[in-house]
């Protein structure tokens, strides 16, 4: 690839002040020959070559032209792509009930039919960790999108215009750190008697967006101090144009990270709160009741525990390959 | 003299500026007119006025509690005519790059006004504002932080005709970018590029490119090329001047360096500590200077030839620059000043031509803030 050409723009008047610049016009014709020998076909007429015909690209469409090549990308996506169907229709890959349990089985192994092996309850191990990937993907997706969109909006907006509404942010962010998580959970958790994950998912975007706010507020900070963010003022672009077109991109990148890993963390949450019997309840199955509940007898029986806990962990891993990969191919710099 | 006042309020210190020819706009779209009708080779494009920028500095966590200012620019006053370069020079922290800002409204004056073709912009809001914006651009210092590293070229160039949908059709965009990528010697298929798979001086073209995508009347260029090589400089500055004559754009050329201050500047103005000290033509300044601060900054030129060197006095100023947040009274310069007598204390010299030169036909007869303006040749004494 021919270097970029740097004509020469003839030499420099030296004057008698003009000593280091003497010198300077001198080493920039030199260099200007040495360039134009090096790439015979970049002459000053030679015009756009090709320039026309190729199409233009943006970060966004080359984003996606790298993802497409990413196998990490790849195996992440079939992944949730998989976690997803069965979270829709989790009677594809078993026939199975979650519910249909003999105490008989209880803590027994793995046997034809039963792969996985039985539960305390006697229930079948495989197709509770199925059905399980419904209400833990649910919490944790959403909850994770809440907190994300949330905390980002607000924190962002908060650092990109500073003052009065910063300030007014922050103090709420640090009143919402105050809450101890448990505490709070078994609280205004309790006095709601709905069935459905989503006060679990409320709860969690409510104790959880000052997180991601932070974090989105201080990238912005970063990033509005550049002076490409200035550049685009300095040419009249209204400030929705400096946020999505200059902020956005080059702050998102920790937010991704950090949404990623607490997705994980949600689905553990709910656990927690299932156990101490203020999130999802019996009959609803997810991953987080049953580990919970196999977690005491990890000795005895511990395949109860390892296969939903492995199916977590398979779903988290998954999601924050997931964000690595976004986020590296959002930064020109890594391709 | 004795009503000159202290320096505790910022005073237009410039008395013999010329008078601004207001346009008073009732509605938005008079303004817009009046900042897009031509305005005639020589004539003054750019009025400064008695600009004043105060940073407060505040104490307190909730209740803020102003204790003070830093004085960033401190009433500045200059023309900036149609098809010139003027050239502004100082040491760092003189309030250069505020003086900037200020003049692409990127911050808000706190007194004082910019005239752009009698109009006053700092004023401005809205059409009539994006219409100056269009007018007036910029080329910042840093070529590594002044370019979105993730946006393509041909996004950073574009992106002006997206804001001004006027200046260019949608579909000639990629072609009025490509035409702008070789004005300033770049090859146009790199288009679809990322600006860290060029150098610096490439990038730097690449800014230059952006500012000149409205086609703007006046480019105001904060230390353009201070970030590059020496020998890139050169070719950046060539490159600028060439736009010039091609595009009869207007300069306002901030930098430090001043052999590459009077290698591209017609006139040239000396800041320290947020005031003009003398403002002048290049042969002015450098030829005859009469502020000592001038002259001491023009000592400490490299000079490369070892036997002109020999001769050379260098004035070799002590002390640091006082605090901006507490200039000292009377003239600015006077602590570090080799001529300062009580008077310099207690009043500020006026940006004016000194006394003893008005009725001489001599270049030492230029604008200059000193009581004891006297000429002193520092760059060819032997």
């Amino acid at each position: 690839m021919p270097e970029p050409h740097e004509p020469a723009e003839g030499a420099v008047a030296g004057t008698g002040m003009g000593g280091a610049m003497d010198l300077a016009a001198s080493e920039a014709t030199t260099l200007a020959a040495g360039e134009a020998g090096a790439g015979p076909g970049a002459g000053p007429g030679g015009g756009p070559r090709g320039g026309p015909s190729a199409p233009a690209r943006s970060l966004w469409s080359d984003a996606w032209r790298d993802l497409r090549r990413n196998p990490v990308f790849l195996v992440s996506g079939l992944i949730i792509l998989f976690l997803v169907l069965i979270s829709l229709w989790p009677s594809a890959i078993t026939s199975g009930d979650p519910l249909d349990c003999d105490l008989a089985n209880a803590q027994k192994g793995s046997s034809p039919g039963h792969p996985f092996g039985f539960n305390g309850q006697g229930c079948d191990v495989y197709t509770r960790t199925v059905y399980g990937a419904r209400a833990s993907v649910t919490v944790g997706v959403c909850a994770t999108l809440g907190v994300a969109v949330l905390g980002s909006v607000l924190g962002g907006l908060a650092g990109f215009f500073g003052g009065v509404w910063d300030a007014i942010l922050s103090r709420i962010t640090d009143v919402f750190f105050a809450i101890p998580v448990v505490l709070g959970g078994l609280v205004l958790l309790s006095v709601v008697t709905s069935n459905t994950v989503w006060p679990v998912i409320g709860f969690m975007v409510l104790l959880g967006w000052p997180q991601i706010s932070r974090i989105a507020r201080g990238s912005v900070i970063t990033a509005k101090q550049h002076d490409y963010v200035q550049a685009a003022r300095a040419l009249g672009a209204s400030n929705a144009r400096m946020l999505l077109r200059h902020i956005a991109p080059n702050a998102v990148a920790p937010v991704i990270v950090v949404a990623t890993i607490a997705l994980g963390t949600y689905i553990a949450l709910e656990a927690t709160l299932s156990y101490l019997g203020v999130g999802l309840k019996p009959p609803t199955v997810s991953w987080g009741i049953d580990i919970s509940a196999a977690s005491q007898y990890i000795r005895n029986a511990p395949h109860m525990l390892l296969w939903p806990a492995g199916a977590l962990a398979v779903t988290v891993l998954a999601f924050i390959m997931l964000g690595d990969a976004v986020r590296d191919a959002l930064d020109p710099k890594l391709r | 003299m004795a009503e000159v006042p202290k320096n505790d309020e910022p005073t237009d210190a410039t008395p013999n500026v010329s008078e601004v020819e207001t346009v008073d706009a009732e509605t938005p779209e008079e303004a817009v007119a009046a900042i897009e009708a031509p305005v005639e080779r020589g004539e003054p494009i750019l009025q400064v006025r008695n600009l004043v920028k105060h940073f407060p500095l505040t104490q307190g966590v909730i209740v803020k509690r102003q204790i003070g200012a830093v004085k960033a620019v401190d009433g500045i006053s200059f023309d900036l005519y149609q098809g010139e370069t003027l050239g502004i020079v100082g040491e760092s922290g003189c309030g250069k790059s505020t003086v900037a800002k200020l003049l692409m409204t990127l911050e808000q004056a706190t007194a004082g006004e910019v005239f752009y073709k009698g109009q006053d912009i700092t004023k401005l809001s809205g059409r009539a504002l994006k219409a100056v914006r269009r007018n007036i651009q910029m080329v910042f210092q840093d070529p590594y932080t002044s370019l979105n590293p993730r946006m393509t070229v041909g996004d950073i160039i574009g992106e002006p005709f997206e804001i001004h949908p006027e200046v260019a059709p949608k579909g000639s965009r990629r072609q009025k970018v490509q035409d702008l990528l070789d004005v300033v010697g770049l090859n146009p298929e790199y288009i679809n590029r990322y600006p860290h798979q060029f150098s610096g001086g490439q990038r730097q073209r690449i800014g230059i490119a952006r500012g000149l995508a409205l086609n703007p009347e006046i480019i105001i260029c904060d230390e353009p090329v201070s970030a590059l090589d020496v020998s890139v400089q050169a070719q950046v500055i060539n490159l600028m001047e060439k736009l010039q004559d091609e595009f009869n754009l207007s300069y306002l050329f901030i930098a430090h360096d001043l052999s590459i201050v009077r290698h591209i500047s017609d006139r040239v103005g000396v800041m320290y500590l947020g005031k003009m000290a003398e403002i002048g033509s290049d042969e002015q300044i450098y030829d005859h200077p009469t502020h000592p601060y001038t002259q001491a900054l023009l000592s400490a030129v490299p000079v490369p030839d070892p036997e002109a060197r020999e001769g050379r006095e260098r004035i070799i100023l002590t002390g640091d620059v006082p605090s901006p947040a507490n200039p000292p009274s009377g003239c600015r310069f006077r602590t570090r000043c080799w001529k300062a007598q009580d008077k310099c204390a207690q009043e500020v010299p006026l940006l004016a031509i000194p006394e003893r030169f008005v009725d001489q036909d001599t270049p030492a007869a230029h604008e200059s803030a000193c009581h004891f303006a006297e000429e002193k040749d520092v760059v060819h004494a032997a």
